[in-house]
Formats: C-alpha cells, structure tokens, sequence
C-alpha cells in the first residue's frame, strides 16, 4: 500500500482522549421527552407530516425531505407530539421542534423492509433507503448521505473512503464504534461501494487509536478493504486533507472530493447505512461522547436523537465542578451552547464540558505578524493577512485572499499568540462573500 | 546684494516661471480635451446630504445626482435624508415634481436592555451583532431581543444610533432620517421605518408566548391585550402573542399608560424614544 | 437517575465563544520575554566588555521606554499593555545599538523617539511598519552624530566606560572606513594594541555595547531558533549574503577591501540579521519571504559598508526592507491548498 501524503501545516492539540478511549458505549434509559428538530442537516428544512397531539411510534416519519437535498426526521420513541415549538440548535439557529412526550412503551413503527440481499440490489434502491432513512453524515456536517452517493454521470468515481481518523480532541464516539461495531461499518461502506460501483475502499484512522486499526485491519482485509494508520496531526480527518493523505489527490479549490473521483463517508455514517439496509432501521439514535474535566463518569452513550444535553450530562453523572463552557462536538470545531435544552441531534458526535481554567479568552490584540497562523492553516490561506481585512470590514479583500477556503478547522486560531478570534471572523467574512456573490449574480440576472 | 540673496531672488523667479508655464498647459489641456461639466450636475450634488445612505436605489449621492440631472431619475422625493427645501430646489432646478411621502423614522422594536433582560451566557468574541449571532445564535435570553453590539450604530450614516449605557441600540429621531440602512443590517431584524408622526411604539419583536418571554425579559409584550381594549382594535391589534400599533392610525399616547411591562411606550412629538434613553439612563 | 442530585452546569455563568475552544498556551508577552532572555547573553557580554555603564545605559534605555509606552498609550486612550513586554524590548535593543558612553539623556531620548514615533503613532504593536529600536537609533544617529559615532574603549567589567581623550576607540568598521583600503594593521587595532579575529568573535573590539560579542549573540540567536520564534531563513539570508558579496569584493580586491570573515565578525550584523531583522511586526510572514527579506538586508548593507560613505549600514538596510516588507509579503503568498493555476486565476 502507497505510503500516505501528509498535508504540512496543522497542529496538536492536547488529545484528552484518554477518560473516554477505553469507556464502552453504553445504552441509554429511555427518557419521558424528546425534543427532535425538524431541520437537522445541511440542505432544505425538510416537511413536517405531524401535528400537535398525534401519536408517533419508534422510527415513524415526522417530517419527510423536501426537496433533493433533504433529508426525513424519525420519532426517536413512541409517544404524543404535546406541542411543535420553536428550539434553538446548537448552532443556534431556530426551528420548528417536536415535543415528543414519550409513553414508555417504545413501540415500534413499521419498519422498513429489510434488504438482507443487498449484494444483489440495484444502487438506486439501495440509495432510496438511504435517503428513507434519513442518514446524514455523523462525523459534523451533517451532509445528507444519499445526495453524497449520487454523485452526477460526469463525475467518474474509484474510491470510497471511511473516514475513522477522528483528530477533534477529546471524542472517541468513532474509535468506540470501531472497536465494538466493526462488522456493520464494513458492510456499509461494501453497500456504499456497491452503490457508487468502486472497488477501492480505504478506511483512515489515527495512529493513536491503534487497537481500532489492528481490529478493523483484520475484519478488512478478508473484504478487500484497505486500513490505512494516519499520522497524528489535527486536522487529518479533514475530507480533503484525508483525501490528500490516502490517494494524493488535491481536491481543487471550491471543488468538492467528487471532482477528484472520490466519496468520504463517516464510520458512524457507514454503520448507520448498514442498520437502514439490513435491518430497516432509520436513523433516530447515535454514539455520543460526553467528556471534560468537570464531567463526573464521562464516557460514550448511544443517545437517541431530541435529548437534551442536560439529561445527557445526568447520563454521565453530572458536574463534580464549576463548568464554564458545554460544546456540542470537540474543542476545535464544537459550537458552545449556553441552552441545556439544546437537543442532541444527528451529527452531535460529543458534549464536551469546560472547566474555567481550560477556557481561554479571546481578544482583539493587534496582529504581531508572528506567521503561526499561517504555519498552522492546513489549506494555506494567508490567516493573518485576512483577519486584518476582515476587522476592517474588506470583504471584498477577504475574497481576493481565498477566504472561502477556510475549512474552519480553528488551526490560526489555535496558534495565536495574540488569541485573536480568527475563525469567528472567518465565519463572518464567508457569511458577506457569499451573501455579495448572491447580491451580485441576482443584479446580474435583471 | 550678497550674491546668495541674488541666488535666493533666481530661485523663486525660475519657481514662478515653471508654475504659470504648468498652469497654462493644464488650462490649454482642459479647454482642448475636458468636457465641460454640467453645472446643475454640481449644484444638485451639493444639494443632496452627501452621506451615500443608498436610500434612493442608486450607488450614492453623487449617482442619484447624475441620475437626475440625466433624466434616468425623475423623483426627487426618493432621497429621504433631505429636507424639504433641498428637494424644492432641486426640482426647480431640474423642472420636476417630487412625490410627496410621508417622513420616516427608524426604531429599535425592544425594550430590553440590561437592567429588564438578561444576558444568557457571557459572550467573547468580535464586538458586532452579526458575529455574536453566530455563536450560538447571540447570548442573549430573549432569542429577538437586541444584542446591543452596535451593528446597526456603525451602519448609520447620520450617527443618530446610539447604544445605551445599559447596552440596547436606541435611535435619535432627530438625527434619523429613515433612510433604512439600519434596517438591512440588524440580523435580528428589530429595526422598523414607521411613520414620523407616530409616537406610539410596542417596543418588543419577540413572537413567542408571553410566559417565556417574560421569563427572559421584563419588558416584553405578554399578550394581555390591555392596550388593544383600551386603544380599540382599529388602532391596536394582536398578531400572535405580540401587540402591534395600525401605523396609519395610531393609537393617543396615553395607552401607553395601559401597559403592565412598560413595552408599550409613548412620548410627544415623537421622540418616544427619549422615554426609553430616560429609562436606561435611570 | 431522578433520585440522587445530579449537579448540573450553571447556564446563566456559561461562556460561549466561537471555536476553537482550545489554545496552545502560547502568548504575546511569553514570545517577547523570550526574545529579551535571548538578548541577555549580549547584554552580559557587553556589560563584561564595557564595564557597568553598559548596564546603566541598557537601564535608561529600557526604563524610559517602558515610561514612554506608558505615557502614550494613556494619552492616546489606547490600553496599557506594558505587560506585554515590547516596550522593553524595544528599549533594549535600542540600549545595545547604543555606545557604552553614550550620553543617557540621549538614550532617553531614543527611547521616546522609538516608542513614540516608532510604534505607538502608528497605533501600538503590531501596527508599526519599521522596527522601533532602529526607529531611535537611526534617529539618534542622525540627531547626534558625534555623540553616536563615540566609542569607548573595551574597559571590562571593572573599568568605568567614559569617553575622554586618548580613551577613545572607534570600531574596527570605522577603521577600515578612515583608512581607505584593508590595511590590517591599521583597522585590525583597539586603541592602538593589534587584535585578530578571535577578538572580534568574542566581542573585546570598539562598537555598540550589545553588537560586539559574535558569541553571544549567536548563543541567544540559536536558542531563538530552537524554540521557533525566528525563522532561520532570515538570519541565513542576511548574513550569507554578506558573507558572499564581501568575499567576492575581497578576492578581487584583496588590498582595497576587507575579506568575510572581518565583515562578518565585526559591527552590528549578528545583532542586526538574528534580533532586529527576525522582528515579527515588520518582516515578512513566510519563510521564502524571510530568506528574500534577510538577502535584502545583506545586499543594503553591502552596498553601504563598501561603497558608501557610513562605516555600517545594517541599520539603514533593516529599514529599508521592513518598507518592502508588505510588497514581499504578496510576492510571496502562498497558494491555497489544491489550487489549479487555470481555473485559480481567473477568479
């Protein structure tokens, strides 16, 4: 196997995977409510199709996609919808939610029918009942998966890669995964595979997880797929970073892995196409690591969908200390909540708390030009050249210096002596281009 | 004469000599290949507030002006930043007619500042409305309430936002001239044009119930409807859980004596909002 | 779970911040304290040259900066950040450009010129386009070139450094300069006593009181190196360049000028190329950026040391480039992670 191409830039944060890394996952009592957002991925809000007071059954529809890039929602429990309110998600963007009360019975819909011959589907059918079950990728972005494997007829795919690097620190949702659940993330990425027809499978971990690689590495190489140990260093498990590290390839600047015959999937992702396929179960429940230093048992949970992050905490035990910050996701990528009614959601891979020691401050400190941030920045993009632009409002600068490039990893910022806020900044001057670009293109159609 | 003062005396004669020679190529250059600049183009320009607000749809003052002038605009009324006797001007000017429209102001639609609403968490990070509203969508309790960063004080081309010491943006009617920019760049979207005339405003935007609102704010419209009862419904009215004043009919300023929070607000000659400066000053 | 008081996180304490919520610990005030310990050594090396009034005018220099940062930033209503420790950077390294006799009244006012019109008019750190210390001292040097171009003879530690007649020393630079040509017996002298090149590296020859110790400074520049806060390119850029021109000027001109090793043993350019050149504020981010920036400052340097009418140019060669720095910068920006040159450039 070709020796993997590293990407230069990059830091090492602290890993803090060690409270979580040897934790099992564990199930989760079931809880008297449920509050499940509609809009949970990238892409159009999906419909709701049930209204205050109606019963719902475990994995029954609440709202159906709408649209091609959309994705459904499922009751994670049976209950009574007691009331369709408005709930901010942990990015803080506010959407119509249902309260699911539940009644303990957890009875199950109707499930959808089990293709145990997947071998023998046809791709298409076997991308509807991705699509059915409402899978979005788990690693973050939340990316309806079924969209991510219809890739257009112009675009020539060879390789699927699973993505199992998991570099955000503290989370070990991913390497718990592929320790106790190794045989249904390979035979999803077999059905992905199978859909996209590639034979090239490539599964990346972190060498830090070595018992994942050693497990996965003997139940794949009997499948044909190849593990491949990657070099610690954050941001590996970024798609195009990864992508760089298994195959060589560079996915073009504002160009997608596709452009590049490729498809990256999550682990999570890939286990959860397997349960669709084989078993008919849609995607109402996911591996969370609940961690920090305030976190009295922190460990991995498979949490269904709608719970609140405060019951979540309950699960781990609660706060044996002050708490200052909870993150949804990791500390370099996470958004940091302050509503623990916050709901986990399809892609909420970790609940991080943060004692007040560990949380650092920004400020608007000048820039000393001290480069650490374009040492850092995995996609080589001038960081410092472009927070100067951005405080001053120069969006359209910031567009001349690859602003949109920024994959928001948080490398610039971490590195910065001057704990200048770069990504928010980043954010923001992505936010404006993009917003001018539609302003521009609409002017430019009348 | 010391010949250094003789060299002194060279100096300025050779200096004189270039700058009239200098002056007159420029003229000759100008006469021969300058166009001659239309000056009512200049006097209409001079005319206009000159603070490039964007209000009338064009690119700036200097836009609408050439606009005007070339007959591609004909209403000088557009302009909301000018006054009435610049806009006289320019149509006598020009020869033509500006449409009559009612006087605008801008208003910040909440009420609640620190002292009534509390922050949810401590925000860090860029000092603006927009950038805080990615962060967890804003720190504040009231997910409609105003982040008080000053986005839309920045914006103002005519400085008549100000944010209160008790960190809610509050507009100076006298210095607004409803232009609307401020509108644009509230990502709260609390910022509203009403009519000048009216003094009258429920100063909350927040559509949720009135129990939750009240528990993040104690100046958000509870839906109690007092102020409809006592205004009537064709100058007050409910939508959702949130009073709304009928702007082409507004309710006397004494409702506002009717409302139990204090959001619904009055003040004369509609500077209601120095009611709401006295109270965050208080 | 209902029964037992499960404590959880206060949400009205909260903070929310955007990501990342991790830091790598390092600050601004750590990276300048760092650079002060790794000019220490010189100082030490001058103070052990020049005897305690090195140390007095490293003092005054350091403490009316600091003074002067003070001052301006409350009157500018700019936050103090004395705490940061640029301001005594700046008036240290100002204080080894400086003679060990210089007047301190005129150190003092280096010190102001530095802060005040190199750094703080412009807004304060990070905003300042040339480096202050060179600020004052090109200044100084300017203002006062008598009092600049004094040197005191190497009195060591116990000596008191006083110019006074017949105590005087100019630096082997200033030598060569007078003497018109590489006349060794007549530059390679302090005060008459012949001295080689072992002198020269180890600092006991005329100059400013920080610049004389190679050692020293090659100590301090090397521990700077390791921990990451210069990039080597520069210095090796600055001082190779150097290097190359004057020993090619040597080799064709062998009794006209002077040969590497004096150029490189001798003024401010080891002081010039690993502490005044590597400034972050006004050097170029990357590292072909810094190697352009330090070639830049070699060839300066040159043309003044050999061709013009100053003894020493590192100083005006530094400030030359940090006005270029901008433009190198954009010379040298690198391209985005898997850019395509022809779909790229069109946008």
């Amino acid at each position: 196997m070709p020796k993997p191409v590293y990407f230069s830039g990059g830091v090492h944060p602290h890993e803090g995977k060690a409270p979580t890394a040897a934790a099992t996952i564990a199930a989760a009592p079931l809880l008297p409510l449920y509050t499940v957002p509609f809009h949970q991925h990238i892409g159009a809000p999906p419909k709701p199709v049930v209204a205050k007071g109606d019963r719902v059954l475990r994995g029954q529809v609440l709202a159906e996609a709408n649209g091609v890039v959309s994705a459904p929602v499922h009751a994670p429990t049976s209950g009574v919808v007691k009331d369709i309110v408005d709930i901010a998600s942990p990015m803080g963007r506010l959407g119509p939610s249902v309260l699911l009360e539940a009644d303990g019975q957890d009875a199950p819909a109707e499930p959808l029918a089990p293709i145990a011959a997947w071998q023998d589907a046809a791709p298409d059918v076997l991308r509807q009942r991705i699509a059915q079950a409402g899978i979005v990728g788990m690693g973050g972005a939340a990316f309806p998966a079924a969209v991510k494997l219809t890739p257009p007829p112009s675009k020539r795919i060879d390789t699927l890669i699973l993505n199992g690097v998991e570099c955000e620190p503290c989370l070990t949702a991913d390497h718990r995964l592929m320790l106790e659940a190794p045989e249904p993330i390979l035979t999803g990425a077999l059905i992905m595979a199978r859909i996209l027809g590639v034979k090239t499978i490539l599964v990346g971990i972190e060498q830090n997880k070595p018992d994942a690689i050693a497990l996965l590495d003997a139940a794949a190489a009997p499948l044909g797929i190849r593990v491949q140990g990657l070099r610690v260093r954050y941001p590996q498990g970024a798609e195009k970073q990864l992508i760089y590290a298994l195959t060589g390839r560079k996915v073009p600047t504002g160009g997608l892995p596709m452009d590049v015959g490729v498809v990256v999937q999550n682990v999570g992702t890939s286990a959860a196409v397997a349960a669709a396929v084989r078993e008919g179960t849609p995607l109402y429940e996911r591996v969370t690591t609940i961690t920090g230093t305030p976190v009295a048992n922190p460990g991995n949970w498979r949490l269904r969908v709608g719970t609140s992050y405060a019951k979540a905490i309950e699960l781990a035990g609660g706060i044996t200390g002050e708490t200052a910050k909870v993150i949804s996701g990791g500390p370099m990528m996470g958004f940091s909540v302050y509503d623990l009614d916050t709901p986990v959601m399809k892609n909420t891979s970790g609940i991080l708390l943060m004692a007040p020691a560990e949380v650092s401050q920004y400020q608007s400190h000048a820039c000393i030009r001290c480069g650490r941030c374009v040492d850092a920045c995995p996609m080589h993009i001038m960081a410092e050249a472009l927070g100067v632009q951005i405080e001053n409002e120069r969006y359209d600068l910031a567009e001349r210096t690859r602003v949109l490039d920024c994959i928001e990893c948080g490398c610039c910022a971490y590195a910065c002596p001057a704990h200048r806020p770069l990504v928010q900044h980043m954010r923001r001057a992505k936010q404006e281009v993009l917003a001018r670009r539609r302003a521009r293109e609409a002017q430019a159609k009348h | 004469m010391s010949p250094q003062v003789v060299q002194a005396i060279w100096a300025v004669v050779w200096l004189l000599v270039a700058g009239v020679l200098s002056g007159l190529v420029i003229g000759v250059v100008v006469k021969v290949f300058g166009a001659e600049p239309d000056p009512r183009l200049e006097e209409v320009e001079g005319l206009l507030p000159g603070a490039n607000c964007g209000a009338c749809g064009f690119a700036g003052c200097a836009a609408f002006a050439a606009a005007l002038v070339s007959g591609k605009a004909t209403d000088p009324g557009l302009c909301p930043s000018s006054n009435a006797a610049a806009v006289a001007r320019i149509c006598a000017l020009l020869g033509l007619t500006a449409s009559e429209r009612e006087p605008k102001v801008a208003v910040v639609m909440c009420g609640g500042d620190r002292d009534h609403a509390r922050d949810a968490a401590l925000y860090n990070g860029v000092a603006d409305c927009k950038d805080a509203m990615m962060v967890a969508g804003g720190a504040k309790g009231c997910r409609h309430g105003c982040l008080g960063l000053a986005t839309c004080a920045r914006t103002c081309p005519f400085q008549a936002i100000e944010i209160t010491p008790t960190g809610i943006a509050l507009v100076h009617p006298e210095r607004c001239t409803g232009c609307g920019k401020c509108v644009a760049a509230c990502p709260r979207q609390l910022i509203r044009l009403v009519p000048r005339r009216a003094t009258i405003h429920v100063l909350c935007s927040s559509p949720a119930k009135g129990p939750a609102k009240r528990a993040v704010c104690q100046r958000a419209c509870i839906a109690c409807r007092k102020c409809v009862k006592a205004a009537g419904e064709e100058h007050m009215s409910m939508k959702g859980f949130l009073a709304v004043v009928n702007y082409n009919d507004p309710p006397p300023d004494s409702v506002a004596a009717e409302c139990p929070t204090g959001c619904l607000v009055a003040a004369g000659g509609g500077a209601r909002t120095d009611a709401k400066a006295e109270v965050a000053h208080a | 779970m209902s029964d037992t008081a499960i404590r959880l996180p206060d949400p009205r304490r909260l903070v929310v911040s955007s990501s990342p919520h991790a830091h790598s610990g390092e600050d601004v005030r750590a990276i300048m304290l760092t650079v002060v310990a790794a000019l220490l050594p010189a100082c030490l090396a001058g103070v052990w040259v020049f005897g305690p009034r090195a140390l007095l005018v490293l003092a005054v220099c350091t403490a009316s900066a600091v003074l002067t940062e003070a001052i301006l930033a409350r009157l500018l209503r700019r936050p103090v950040r004395l705490s940061d420790g640029s301001a005594v950077l700046t008036g240290l390294l100002l204080g080894m450009n400086l003679s060990a006799g210089t007047p301190l009244w005129i150190g003092a006012i280096g010190s102001v010129i530095a802060i005040g019109l190199g750094k703080m008019i412009y807004g304060g750190l990070g905003y300042n386009p040339f480096n202050p210390a060179l600020v004052g001292r090109v200044a100084l040097l300017l203002a006062f070139p008598s009092a600049l171009t004094t040197w005191v003879k190497p009195c060591g530690p116990g000596g008191w450094a006083v110019p006074v007649d017949g105590m005087t020393a100019a630096t082997p630079l200033g030598q060569l300069a007078m003497a018109g040509g590489w006349i060794p017996e007549q530059v390679m002298t302090v005060a008459d006593n012949p001295i080689g090149l072992r002198e020269c590296f180890l600092g006991n020859i005329g100059g400013c009181l920080g610049e004389t110790s190679t050692l020293a400074l090659l100590i301090g520049g090397i521990f700077l190196i390791a921990r990451r806060l210069i990039r080597w390119q520069v210095p090796l850029g600055f001082i190779g360049t150097v290097a190359l021109i004057t020993a090619i000027a040597h080799a064709a001109a062998p009794d006209r000028y002077a040969p590497a090793a004096f150029h490189l043993l001798t003024g401010g350019l080891f002081l010039g190329a690993f502490f005044m050149a590597t400034d972050m504020v006004t050097s170029p981010i990357g590292r072909l950026g810094g190697f352009i920036f330090g070639v830049g400052c070699g060839l300066i340097t040159c043309v003044i040391r050999l061709w013009g009418s100053y003894p020493e140019g590192v100083s005006f060669s530094i400030l030359i480039m940090n006005a270029l720095t901008p433009l190198i910068d954009r010379w040298t920006a690198g391209k985005p992670f898997g850019s395509v040159p022809a779909k790229g450039a069109a946008s």
